[in-house]
């Protein structure tokens, strides 16, 4: 049996305290738990019962636990408004200082943008796109409340450490052509169960090109081919982010696959002639090259979410708009992923041009990305959306079409009033 | 006692399963209101007691919304029988105590056929077509949790262990 390891299998192998390799079933130390105000509720009444014989009813470490409002903020209901009342009681309880209300931003954006996420760190979100961190090289994971319940009782929790599927991406991204478009090509090939219960480590010199906000897109949606964890192996790019808010950092270079490590699959691709993608309804695995869907009409753009709504990805949008202005009869929403995201695109004048040319700029948070909110789609209407998903009546009315893009195709299609190649305009 | 089959097909998403504007409730029984509301409508109303989901690939694909397999034990389904499961749907359940069978025969399943299940040795038979199919037990490390009674329960062992020597 050979000794190299896989970064996985070495993240996994700390978290145990003991070496192992994929397959083998472990309870594991977690560094660091996050929960939102959706899955949070649960969470918070799964540990209050695991604790209801304790006299001390408190959670193993509040300095590792992170709480973030981004789903329903402000609260749209009384449901929505008392879930964020336990929660905020919760926080007060249990001394959680890493507490996000309503106006920081999507916890995916505010998770790595704070500090909270570190190379090497076995991370749990109870949110299924928490694999967007492996774009740091830390192994993060979407779990369960119940999960996220036992999380905060004892610090640790089960997993099957999983085999790892290798893609290497090579090649030169073409003009209006970026990390949104990788994926979905990927996701595309592969299929929505392609890398059911693996991890997909993300390497070759095409991912190591792309700055950690690009980066952070490829690893949100990991979860959409079935896999378990997005990584890519930390390098100069990562450190440099991560100082920036932990002062002193250092990188420690051992983290990484080692050579002859063992994959369950190592798939090559050459991205350099590839066009923009996009996934059509319903689902993320139907794609096609976007000359194929070019002049579709829509009602509706999305340019936001933890996938593509940070401020690199509003200049795209807002560079390839210039002055023109949103096509009549089409509603162009633009959500920035995080206050920070939001006060460098107001400050660089976006929110000032999105406006003037006819979008309506929200306030951070989830939008209609998950449905339930504000912003939802009614029968027979077609969107075009920078977020990850495009399940059937995910945005609203079941009778609706989303098809996801990268935010330059969305920006196009928003000025034209039909889906556009980016390249085109 | 035999239940129903209600049969769907492959990559059922947590969105199909319980659309996000519900995701305000926490109460099974209520999220059971709505279950699989936006693509199969008659599914809340006519699903009965000890009635069965069958499936094709990568059953509960999506966010990790638990309130999918809440829905579901909140409907009263027996058990959940797919080809396979996605991951944290699969987690979420076995740690709720939702039963679930994979089973690479699931497609010969047809809508309506009245099921039995022996869910410890993982057989099921298909009353209505006299057929009898095998399935994948769950590993032994995870009927731990499933016989402490799901993850709560298997949690609180450890909690009381550690508090009390």
């Amino acid at each position: 049996m050979s000794d190299k390891q896989t970064i996985t299998e070495k993240i996994f192998s700390r978290a145990a305290e003991r070496p192992v390799k994929a397959g083998d079933f472990v309870l594991a130390n977690i560094d660091r738990a996050m929960t939102h105000d959706i899955t949070g509720p649960l969470a918070v009444e799964g540990f209050y019962e695991i604790m209801r014989n304790e006299k001390e009813k408190k959670v193993w470490d509040p300095d590792k636990i992170v709480i973030l409002f981004d789903h329903q903020v402000p609260a749209d209901s009384l449901n929505a408004a008392q879930n964020h009342i336990m929660l905020r009681k919760f926080v007060a309880e249990q001394d959680i200082k890493n507490f996000y209300d309503i106006f920081e931003g999507v916890c995916h954006q505010v998770m790595p943008e704070k500090g909270h996420v570190l190379p090497g760190q076995l991370v749990v979100g109870s949110d299924s796109h928490t694999c967007a961190y492996g774009s740091l090289g830390a192994f993060a994971t979407g779990i369960g409340s119940t999960d996220m319940a036992a999380v905060f009782a004892i610090g640790k929790l089960w997993f099957r450490v999983p085999e790892t599927i290798r893609f290497e991406v090579n090649g030169r991204l073409g003009e209006r052509v970026y990390s949104k478009d990788i994926i979905l090509k990927l996701i595309g090939d592969i299929g929505a169960d392609g890398a059911r219960y693996k991890a997909c480590e993300y390497a070759g010199d095409a991912v190591k090109s792309l700055d950690v906000s690009q980066r952070m897109t490829i690893s949100n949606m990991a979860i959409e081919m079935g896999g378990k964890a997005g990584i890519i192996e930390p390098d100069s790019i990562t450190e440099e982010y991560i100082k920036e808010r932990v002062p002193g950092y250092k990188l420690d270079t051992d983290l990484k696959s080692d050579d002859g490590a063992n994959y369950s699959d190592i798939r090559k691709y050459d991205v350099s002639d590839m066009p923009p993608q996009v996934a059509c309804p319903h689902n993320v695995d139907n794609v096609v090259d976007v000359t194929e869907v070019e002049g579709k009409k829509i009602d509706q753009v999305l340019l936001g979410s933890c996938t593509n709504g940070r401020f690199e990805d509003l200049k795209i949008a807002a560079d390839i708009m210039g002055d023109r202005p949103v096509a009549k009869g089409v509603r162009l929403l633009v959500i920035p992923a995080s206050r920070t995201e939001y006060m460098k695109a107001l400050k660089a004048g976006l929110v000032e041009q999105f406006m003037n040319a006819g979008a309506l700029v929200e306030s951070p948070c989830c939008g209609p990305c998950m449905g339930g909110s504000f912003g939802l789609l009614g029968p027979g209407e077609v969107c075009i959306a920078t977020s990850n998903r495009n399940f059937k009546g995910r945005q609203g009315s079941a009778d609706a079409f989303v098809y996801l893009s990268s935010p330059a195709t969305a920006a196009a299609s928003a000025i034209k009033g039909k889906i556009t190649d980016p390249r085109s305009v | 006692m035999a239940g129903k089959a209600w049969k769907f097909g492959d990559d059922v998403d947590t969105d199909a399963v319980i659309p996000g504007r519900f995701l305000i409730l926490n109460d099974a029984k209520d999220l059971a209101k709505h279950a699989f509301e936006g693509v199969r409508p008659e599914f809340k109303d006519n699903v009965k007691e000890g009635d069965f989901i069958v499936a094709g690939e990568n059953f509960g694909c999506g966010s990790s919304r638990e309130h999918a397999p809440l829905a579901i034990k909140g409907a009263g389904v027996k058990c959940v029988i797919a080809k396979s499961f996605a991951r944290i749907f699969f987690r979420n359940s076995v740690n709720i105590g939702v039963p679930l069978l994979e089973c690479k025969d699931a497609d010969r399943i047809a809508e309506g056929d009245m099921l039995e299940v022996d869910m410890e040795k993982g057989i099921i038979k298909n009353v209505t077509k006299n057929e009898i199919y095998s399935s994948t037990p769950i590993p032994d490390f995870l009927m731990d949790i499933v016989r402490s009674g799901g993850l709560i329960e298997f949690t609180r062992k450890i909690v009381e262990r550690k508090n009390r020597g």
